[in-house]
């Protein structure tokens, strides 16, 4: 069944006027990304160059709002001489460890919980409840009691991210496997699936799709989950250095704390970026380079 | 055909159960609004060993209900339904089905897909993959094993659909409108396809359609379904065209039109009973 090519004076002609085409399309595409990136770096200039003009050289300003010059020579200082708490790395390092570890543990509860009550309608009608009104929480509150009980420790910041990492992907891990095409699963019964062989083939790839973009969102979860459980009680992290900046007037290392968070930040979705691409390369390229192109702004 | 030959015919009908038999068999369904709907209503079939049936009927009268009540998928509300003499109380085994709209995994390529039934019966990866590679092959695909299903045109999905039943050599092969979505062209070079895979391996088919024309093409045997709800047999008729057949040319025959006319003025009443149903339920509603 392979499209059959037909020969003559069309496909000649095309042939003709193809590359000279294709040269004007690519030249006029490159002209608008190099005007989109222009426009942006304008964007920066006003943003940071009006920040800096604005605050000047008035020092209540400055303690007030920081400044960009400001911002900077606090990250060198970081960097080289190491912060109050430690080393910057450590910090970074403490927090990262809070965050992934915690977001794992959270997504592998909801991904498996989530199938598990959208596959077995009985554990969904007696848990149902029971979610909800744990959802209803305000559950960043939990932080202080996760603080008491567990301590000052990386524990109680894991905890935090767990419980609020686990909601956001533990729904969509559900809603995930309603979904689910009712002629797969019949499809895949009739030629011979067990249950398990069902879940594992067709509602797991399929849920996948939801899981995914969970897990975006999960992961600015998880992060502030670790920075507002060493904000509430910690030794460490980059939610203690804010913490400490913030104690001590020092409004550019608030926002240097905040430069490297959001480099992790972009780090990590990346990496999710990666893995949404690598176990969802059976999608049509049109759904795919929407991601693509999301993570690359 | 002389008397002796017509015994020889009955004793051995007697002697093998029939592939697929329904007797009296109703089907309700419970509608989201809490009310009963009767999908089809004492409805009696019976299919034999490699007999290749058609089922028409005008659209809701119940043709697909009798499709996933053979397959196992559902549970008949009244009366029995067998298959090989075994009344069907769970997924038949045995049973291959080609759904209307694409029921291959979009996230499995063109190999997994097809060597799906064998693994889930059991068969390691190898010989699973030699033996849809093979099948590949016979639907035409030879080439296209890496692929994944959103890369093929809606003819070569189907192709890999049929490769994908065949492959678990099903002794019954049950097909819901398999082509609709297909155009015309393309349709009837996958019907020649299907007669002549047919004729390898010899299913029991029961082919699903609202197209009588197809329907006549392809079986031994054309069953006429009165207007939904409720729907039943109202009459079955015999397609005595001889084999092997032509999909695209058949139609030209005299002895086709004379079946076309004869199934269509069964079919005829049936399909304006339909037609009047939906247009008061549109006035209803509007």
């Amino acid at each position: 069944m392979a499209t059959i090519e037909a020969p003559g004076a069309a496909g000649t002609n095309a042939a003709d006027s193809a590359p000279s085409n294709e040269r004007i399309y690519k030249d006029r595409l490159r002209k608008h990304k190099i005007t989109v990136h222009l426009t942006q770096a304008a964007v920066l200039i006003v943003i940071f160059g009006g920040w800096q003009l604005l605050v000047g050289t008035d020092s209540t300003r400055i303690i007030l709002f920081g400044a960009p010059s400001g911002i900077i020579s606090q990250l060198v200082t970081w960097f080289r001489d190491g912060t109050a708490l430690g080393p910057l790395w450590v910090q970074i390092v403490v927090t990262l460890e809070e965050a992934l570890i915690g977001f794992f543990i959270g997504s592998a509860l909801g991904i498996v919980s989530g199938i598990a009550l959208g596959r077995i309608r009985f554990l969904a009608e007696v848990l149902g409840p029971f979610i909800k009104v744990l959802n209803s929480i305000p559950r960043i509150v939990l932080g202080s009691l996760f603080v008491l009980i567990l301590g000052l420790g990386i524990e109680s910041k894991i905890l935090l991210v767990i419980v609020l990492v686990f909601f956001g992907v533990f729904f969509n891990a559900f809603q995930g496997v309603r979904e689910v095409d009712r002629n797969f699963i019949a499809n895949a019964t009739i030629l011979g699936a067990s249950r398990w062989e069902v879940t594992r083939q067709v509602v797991l790839p399929s849920a996948f799709t939801w899981i995914i973009a969970s897990l975006h969102v999960s992961f600015g979860f998880a992060l502030i989950g670790a920075i507002v459980g060493e904000f509430i009680g910690g030794s460490q992290g980059l939610g203690q250095l804010i913490k400490n900046a913030q104690g001590t007037f020092n409004a550019n290392g608030v926002w240097a704390a905040m430069v490297i968070m959001a480099i992790v930040a972009l780090l990590a979705e990346f990496f999710i970026g990666k893995l949404e691409h690598r176990l969802l390369r059976w999608r049509p390229p049109q759904l795919g380079s929407l991601d693509s192109q999301a993570s690359g702004l | 055909m002389s008397d002796n030959s017509a015994r020889l015919f009955e004793t051995r009908l007697a002697d093998v159960d029939p592939a697929i038999e329904l007797r009296g068999v109703t089907k309700r369904f419970t509608t989201p609004d809490g009310s009963a709907y009767t999908a089809i209503k004492e409805m009696d079939l019976r299919v034999e060993p490699g007999e290749f049936t058609a089922i028409v009927g005008p659209t809701g009268c119940g043709k697909s209900t009798s499709l996933t009540l053979i397959s196992g998928l559902e549970r008949p509300t009244a009366g029995t339904v067998e298959v090989h003499g075994q009344v069907v109380k769970n997924i038949t085994p045995g049973v291959g089905f080609m759904f209307q709209t694409d029921a291959i995994l979009p996230w499995k390529t063109v190999l997994d897909n097809v060597a799906m039934g064998p693994r889930f019966r059991g068969t390691a990866r190898r010989p699973a993959e030699a033996k849809a590679k093979d099948w590949i092959r016979r639907v035409g695909l030879a080439g296209f094993e890496d692929r994944f299903p959103h890369q093929l045109s809606g003819g070569m999905r189907k192709r890999v659909a049929l490769a994908q039943s065949l492959i678990n050599e099903p002794a019954i092969l049950l097909m819901d409108e398999p082509f609709s979505a297909l155009d015309v062209q393309t349709r009837a070079i996958m019907s020649n396809e299907l007669l002549h895979l047919w004729d390898e391996t010899r299913p029991a088919v029961v082919f699903v359609t609202h197209d009588l024309e197809e329907a006549i093409a392809l079986a031994d045997k054309v069953v006429v379904m009165t207007a939904g709800p409720g729907g039943t047999v109202k009459a079955t008729f015999q397609i005595d065209l001889p084999r092997p057949r032509v999909v695209q040319e058949i139609r030209f025959q005299q002895r086709f039109v004379d079946l076309y006319q004869q199934i269509w003025e069964a079919l005829r009443e049936e399909v304006d009973i339909a037609y009047s149903q939906t247009t008061v339920a549109a006035e209803k509603v509007a």
